[in-house]
């Protein structure tokens, strides 16, 4: 490791640190019908939005009727992606003449993207129209992004709303969180790539002959406006196979540290937003600080593996970091920091091929992802995830003192904790027994690009990462049949299956009454609430998880200090 | 449900409009205004005919040029129509020969080396299309290149030199040589 690389990773944190609370008021105002700077060019188009979809803007919604919007939604727009995925050959903007995905193919694909995961076993540049593209994809990256900040928002409106029926309207939070946050940002910053390098146009891959007489296709399309997207939004999916590590997606050390920053502003922002809609920011910054804690820890971690490089590479006296799978541009430090950030959240983009990194630097993203990606998270279902760990910590720490416990004058009750447990036991479930019968079976173990326990690394990490709806893989494995409908089961489940019990708790929270405090009330904004409230995630994620990743990256470690290949 | 299907279906129609449409065609129209260059794929052009893209990695094999890392985009390497890295874990034996594989080769065709091997120039990279190599591995090559080229090692080291990016801001990334505009410029040198 190295001061500079050490730099990079504080700057980062330092860019995100002030971008927190100017994002987090603005969203508060967006989502609270407040005028802002962008009003007198938005407020038309929201309108007209309204008025074509038929929506009422003032209609309040029930965490009911809330929750049937989302699944509505979400599958119409998993039917639409797969009818255009089935259909790209005959529409324009397919320069490249591509012509249909197979159905178990798009299927996936169509998952992976209405659930924010983004998870690919397609390759973009040898499969996928612009059209698909821009219309697909890229179009999802907006709308399953502001799915998941306006069901934070209906969230924190449960959280801190007293005596209340509603949580807000879907198709408002919605259509504010597309217009006001994720659309002019994406204007400036995907010109801002463009400038740096990333391509946009609509022109047919170009054959050139190059300096030594090679013959080379270079590949287009309109990258610079789906990669803003994709990061902003937390989605990941790229515009070509090899993601973010692609030089056309990310030409240079900059375009790279803005591609981080807009992985986490607005998860942090979201931190702000509920300590302000709380009454009490440190709300806010006490989760804020033990989203930070879990972030550097990875990154330490991470980048201590990854400096200090493969051994069974040093034996064959070539000495350094592990560069295999990582950009020159980037070394080992930025794409250390960029496998915790894309894990941290539910991006799934990558800078560096995660399946080469070190055993114990590839444990870092698996990790993050286990423990529900509740650093700064995906956006929306970050807040919403430490939020359930929120609940269930004043729940133990009332326990432990013998109090009902509170969360904001709230009594915590049965029905809260049940909702709660629910979204937790969601992710053991879906990971572990998946990634058991996928052991086992020889469909599980006919696409593996490795041996030994790293072959088993790649599919728990398979299983790990869909059900996080994180989207970034140990991409040596292969998609077959058996994992392009496996995986996107578990992705739809990933999702839904959180989201929906997490709706009903926010209900349950909306229609309480809160009690005045007093000194017998155990905080939620104190440094001892921050450990506790870290406690609980460690305590729950390594309880589950532990015995299965040391069967995978932790053994995988030790035989390889011993020298063993596979 | 229904309305919620109904208000779902009309929702999306309106939204891939704007926001799967205008936008990125707007964004398209922009890019072209401001960034012409780069928005094309930042094409490099020598004597009116284009050779490649300066962001795109390209093969390099004969010993007049330097050479850019080991590639698993496509049969033959930086395929940017199959880009993507081996994929082969830290315990993989296929990795382990393919890195001893690498080393010999390298080894073979630069027997005036004298600097130690960089690790850049045995491992195969993220995207199988890097645009660049270390310095170091720049200067591991320099008396192959000057001994083909008949120029002196120091005329090649002070081009290396001059070629260098270096962080971005002093922190960001790493230091890196683009192998394309190395060459291009090593050509010139001649001339």
């Amino acid at each position: 490791m190295t001061i500079i690389g050490w730099l990079q990773a504080i700057a980062f944190f330092a860019v995100v640190l002030a971008l927190t609370k100017p994002l987090g008021l603005y969203m508060m105002r967006v989502f609270g019908g407040e005028r802002t700077l962008l009003s007198p060019v938005l407020v038309p188009v929201e309108r007209a939005i309204y008025r074509l979809s038929g929506v009422r803007e003032d209609e309040e919604m029930s965490w009911f009727v809330y929750a049937l919007c989302v699944l509505a939604f979400s599958l119409i727009s998993l039917v639409y992606l797969y009818v255009l995925l089935r259909t790209q050959q005959r529409l324009p903007f397919n320069p490249q003449h591509f012509g249909n995905f197979a159905p178990d193919l798009a299927w996936n694909t169509a998952v992976s993207f209405t659930t924010n995961t983004n998870w690919q076993f397609y390759s973009g540049e040898s499969t996928m129209s612009y059209l698909s593209q821009m219309a697909g994809p890229a179009w999802h990256n907006f709308v399953s992004a502001a799915a998941g900040i306006a069901i934070a928002m209906a969230v924190i409106r449960g959280v801190v709303r007293t005596s209340a029926k509603t949580l807000g309207n879907f198709w408002v939070d919605l259509t504010r969180c597309c217009l006001y946050v994720l659309l002019p940002i994406s204007v400036v910053v995907g010109l801002f790539f463009v400038w740096q390098g990333v391509p946009q146009n609509f022109n047919a891959y170009r054959e050139v002959t190059t300096v030594t007489g090679v013959t080379q296709t270079i590949t287009g399309g309109p990258m610079a406006s789906q990669e803003v997207i994709k990061e902003l939004g937390t989605n990941g999916g790229g515009f070509v196979n090899a993601n973010s590590a692609s030089p056309n997606e990310n030409p240079n050390p900059l375009t790279d540290f803005i591609e981080l920053i807009l992985i986490f502003s607005l998860g942090a922002g979201l931190t702000y937003t509920y300590g302000r809609m709380a009454g009490d920011t440190r709300q806010g910054w006490a989760i804020f600080a033990a989203m930070s804690l879990l972030f550097f820890a990875g990154f330490a971690a991470a980048y201590a593996a990854e400096a200090a490089g493969n051994p069974l590479v040093h034996r064959l006296g070539v000495l350094g970091a592990n560069l295999e799978g990582k950009e020159v541009r980037f070394g080992a430090a930025a794409s250390a920091l960029f496998a915790t950030v894309t894990t941290d959240t539910s991006c799934g983009a990558v800078n560096a091929m995660h399946d080469s990194f070190t055993a114990l630097g590839g444990l870092v993203p698996l990790v993050n992802m286990q423990l529900g990606e509740i650093v700064f998270g995906g956006v929306g279902s970050g807040l919403y995830g430490m939020i359930v760990f929120v609940v269930l910590t004043v729940f133990i720490a009332g326990l432990m003192v013998g109090r009902t416990p509170e969360l904001l004058g709230k009594k915590i009750e049965r029905r809260e904790v049940q909702f709660a447990i629910l979204a937790i036991l969601v992710t053991p479930i879906l990971v572990l027994v998946p990634t058991a019968i996928a052991s086992v079976t020889p469909a599980g173990l006919a696409t593996l690009n490795n041996a030994g326990p790293h072959g088993f690394s790649e599919i728990l990490y398979a299983f790990s990462s869909t059900n996080a709806n994180n989207g970034s893989a140990f991409a040596g494995l292969g998609p077959n049949l058996f994992y392009n409908v496996a995986t996107g089961i578990n992705m739809l489940f990933g999702r839904f299956a959180v989201i929906v019990p997490v709706l009903a708790l926010a209900g349950a929270l909306a229609g309480k009454r809160a009690v005045a405090q007093n000194v017998g009330t155990f905080t939620t904004n104190s440094g001892i609430f921050v450990a506790l409230l870290l406690g609980t995630i460690l305590i729950v994620g390594a309880l589950t998880f532990l015995p299965a990743d040391a069967l995978g990256p932790i053994v995988e470690h030790l035989l390889v200090l011993q020298g063993k290949t596979f | 449900m229904l309305k919620e299907l109904g208000t779902s279906v009309r929702f999306t129609i309106v939204s891939v409009v704007l926001l799967g449409l205008l936008y990125p065609l707007a964004m398209t129209g922009l890019a072209h205004l401001l960034f012409p260059r780069q928005a094309d794929g930042s094409f490099v052009t020598r004597d009116g005919r284009v050779v490649g893209s300066a962001i795109v990695g390209q093969l390099w094999t004969s010993p007049r040029y330097f050479h850019g890392r080991p590639s698993a985009a496509g049969k033959n390497g930086y395929d940017p129509t199959s880009t993507g890295g081996t994929n082969l874990g830290p315990s993989s034996k296929k990795l382990i020969d393919a890195t001893r594989a690498a080393i010999a080769d390298l080894k073979r065709q630069n027997p005036d080396a004298t600097l130690p091997i960089p690790m850049d120039l045995v491992t195969s990279s993220a995207s199988g299309i890097d645009p660049d190599i270390s310095p170091e591995a720049a200067y591991y090559q320099a008396p192959r290149v000057a001994k083909a080229r008949g120029l002196a090692l120091a005329a090649v080291n002070a081009l290396i030199a001059r070629s260098v990016r270096g962080r971005t801001f002093g922190i960001l990334g790493e230091p890196r040589v683009n192998v394309l505009k190395l060459n291009l410029a090593l050509d010139a040198l001649r001339s």
